[in-house]
């Protein structure tokens, strides 16, 4: 299937380094509008940094990154205008504590999109209807399950109306009756259309959702391909890491 | 020199020396009062938690000025005619012991009860696992804390001035009366005030740092 | 011992304890607001600002920090009316106060901030908050929930402090008990009196910001958490 519209993510051969130790050794990567492409491999094969580096969380030293027409590599970018087009779950939540579920959701429409009052509530009702805690609106992160947090956060992101949205791991730290409810709702925005990139340890989840798989190690892109890459491995590698995991 | 003469800051100096012989008197006693205030406010008898709770809420709700003036008028309706150093050397151990036993209340209670534990594993008495268990690591908890205090220990012998206790402060206050050099004068004993104390706090924090490191 | 205690100063002088006592909660009502944002400024300087910001809080903290109140309060206040400003006492003992408990939850602040979590703060960044939103909105109200206890320590030793500052004859609390036992040569009963009265007002000031806290912070309040 090839996509006509111009891709949102665009790497081209991005090198990531931390002073010595480099961590991306040339990326090359696409991701079309609507697509959801899975960032799979072992741990320090550089998946978070990928993904860190396209909303601006880490800066590139080489090659290109273009997200969203906008390029990273070309010196300055306007981090917040970028953010706005791109939202990032973290595997912490990072929930802010002293706000409710639907002020820690407005917050952000709020302030930087200077949408009113009223418009931001009906927004966060919305999204949380969308990830399905539309009762939790006045409750406080540390009244919630850890699934229910996830969707929180996933559903913070999806309020300021976001072109892409970064999933790193959301799932890891939470109980395996948990990860289901978060699976769900990534699930669903997959079918609604939104684009996304998310690094994960469930090969089955990644499989069934995702159309392109990117297998990472050491820092590059080892094999790429569409679900059905896990059943079928082409490099040692990636056998030996589906092998262990599955 | 500075508008002063050689006289005006050997008496500044002298005042300084009198703010040192204050301030060893207030830790020394408050060291003696703080430790059974310390030990009343960390046992198990409810008696000793109350009785030593009451007096370190006093002191803590009590201005120090006013410490110095109950004192002073208490001492001199008693009977008795003492100088100030006395009265002031007095009210600063009531106010360093409440201090320093609530400081040091809480670096007993942060040794982990487990350690407590273990010594009764070995068969020690309380009094004995007290002293060789959980003392020596109180003590290291403490030594920041009581090291930055001392800096408070200092800067508040300065509230003397209002029983006319010669000290830096009082004495600074004469050398202005004299001279109505404000800025210099109190420049001055600020930069004494703050030779002797800045080093504490340093030495506070650095011990702090490598506690936590530890 | 046979001495009689004699309390009927009281009768007469009453009124002046009261005025006492609204003077010394008029200067501490009066510092307590712009010394925390005094405070609070300064620790956003130190932790965020450019080097000679950070170099220049440094010096204000430590220089107030390792000197007495009262010190900086005659250098001021006696300094002031050589340069020729002509300032009242009230004026100055809350100059004084301000500039003193700044210093003091500057460093309070400090250690609020820097025990937030690193998640918090990235979060705020990745939702497009500039930097000043996610530290008004995020980073402030949570330092402040977690220093509130050691703020509101600061702000009743503050108001003790208040006690000094009869010493530039500014008619507070201390200040009368002075005057009165000056008249009644009661001092012993006198100053105990004023002790009372001290500790009645600590205790009404650690209410206060306790209810200020309740106001403040509505999850404690929704969650019953203890401060
Ligand atoms: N801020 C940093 N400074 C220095 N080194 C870093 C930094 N962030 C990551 N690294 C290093 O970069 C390498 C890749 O890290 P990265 O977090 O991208 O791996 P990952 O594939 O996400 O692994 P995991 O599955 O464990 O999350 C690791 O060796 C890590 O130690
Ligand atoms: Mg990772």
């Amino acid at each position: 299937m090839t996509s006509p519209a111009a891709p949102l993510v665009r790497f081209k051969n991005v090198e990531k380094n931390f002073g010595a130790l480099q961590v991306l050794k040339g990326i090359t990567l696409d991701v079309a509008p609507g697509q959801v492409v899975a960032l799979i491999g072992r741990s320090g094969s550089g998946k978070s940094t990928a993904l860190r580096c396209v909303n601006g969380l880490e800066m590139i030293n080489g090659g290109e990154l273009e997200v969203c027409g906008r390029k990273l590599h070309a010196g300055k970018v306007d981090l917040l205008e970028l953010r706005k087009d791109v939202g990032i779950v973290f595997q912490s939540y990072n929930l802010f504590p002293h706000l409710t579920v639907e002020e820690n959701i407005t917050l952000a429409p709020r302030k930087v999109r200077r949408i009113g009052k009223a418009e931001a509530r009906d927004i966060a009702a919305e999204v949380l209807e969308e990830v399905g805690l539309s009762e939790k609106a006045q409750a406080y992160p540390e009244q919630l399950s850890g699934g229910q947090q996830q969707r929180v956060a996933i559903a913070r992101s999806l309020a300021m109306r976001p072109k892409l949205i970064l999933f790193d791991e959301v799932t890891s730290a939470l109980d395996p009756e948990l990860t289901g409810e978060v699976l769900k709702v990534i699930e669903r925005l997959a079918r609604e259309g939104m684009t996304m990139m998310l690094v994960t340890h469930e090969m089955a989840f990644a499989r069934s959702v995702a159309n392109t798989v990117v297998f990472m190690h050491q820092g590059r892109v080892w094999e790429t391909g569409p679900g059905a890459m896990l059943a079928n491995p082409v490099t040692d590698e990636l056998r030996q890491f589906v092998g262990s995991g599955l | 020199m500075l508008g002063l003469t050689i006289e005006q800051i050997a008496y500044l100096f002298r005042g300084a020396g009198w703010t040192i012989v204050l301030s060893l008197l207030g830790f020394v006693g408050g060291t003696l009062l703080g430790l059974p205030v310390a030990l009343g406010r960390a046992s198990k008898s409810r008696l000793l938690r109350f009785a030593s709770g009451v007096l370190v809420q006093l002191v803590q709700g009590i201005p120090l000025p006013v410490i110095m003036f109950v004192v002073y008028f208490g001492i001199s309706i008693a009977g008795f005619d003492v100088p100030a150093l006395v009265a002031a050397g007095v009210a600063m151990t009531l106010y360093s012991g409440a201090y320093l036993g609530e400081i040091w209340k809480g670096c007993i209670l942060a040794v982990p009860r487990t350690q407590w534990e273990a010594g009764e594993c070995l068969a020690l008495t309380k009094t004995q696992r007290f002293i060789f268990v959980i003392l020596p690591q109180a003590l290291r908890i403490a030594v920041p804390p009581t090291v930055g205090f001392l800096v408070q220990i200092v800067k508040n012998t300065s509230y003397s001035v209002v029983i006319n206790f010669f000290d830096l402060t009082y004495s600074a206050k004469v050398i202005n009366n004299a001279t109505y050099k404000p800025f210099t004068v109190f420049t001055i004993a600020a930069l004494i005030y703050f030779a002797i104390c800045f080093p504490m706090s340093l030495l506070a924090s650095r011990f702090d740092r490598r506690l936590h490191r530890s | 011992m046979g001495y009689a205690f004699d309390f009927s100063f009281l009768d007469e002088y009453w009124p002046d304890l009261l005025n006492g006592v609204w003077l010394t909660l008029g200067m501490t009502v009066a510092s307590v607001l712009p010394g925390f944002v005094l405070g609070t400024l300064c620790a956003v300087g130190r932790l965020y600002g450019p080097p000679y910001v950070q170099r220049a809080v440094t010096f204000y903290v430590e220089a107030i920090r390792n000197t007495p109140l009262i010190i900086q309060v005659f250098w001021l206040f006696f300094g002031l009316a050589v340069l020729g400003a002509k300032i009242g006492p009230f004026p100055a003992a809350v100059i004084a106060l301000v500039v003193n408990v700044g210093a003091y939850t500057a460093e309070i602040m400090r250690a609020g901030f820097r025990s937030i979590p690193k998640g918090q703060i990235e979060a705020a960044h990745c939702l497009a908050l500039t930097p000043t939103q996610a530290l008004w909105s995020v980073q402030l109200p949570q330092a402040v929930e977690r220093v509130y206890p050691a703020l509101v320590s600061q702000f009743v030793l503050m108001m003790l402090a208040t006690a000094i500052m009869s010493q530039i004859s500014a008619e507070e609390l201390t200040g009368v008990a002075y005057m009165i036992q000056s008249f009644t040569f009661r001092g012993f009963e006198v100053y105990l009196v004023i002790a009372v009265i001290y500790l009645a007002m600590a205790s009404l000031l650690r209410l206060t910001l306790m209810g200020v806290a309740h106001v403040s912070f509505p999850r404690l309040r929704r969650l019953g958490t203890p401060l």
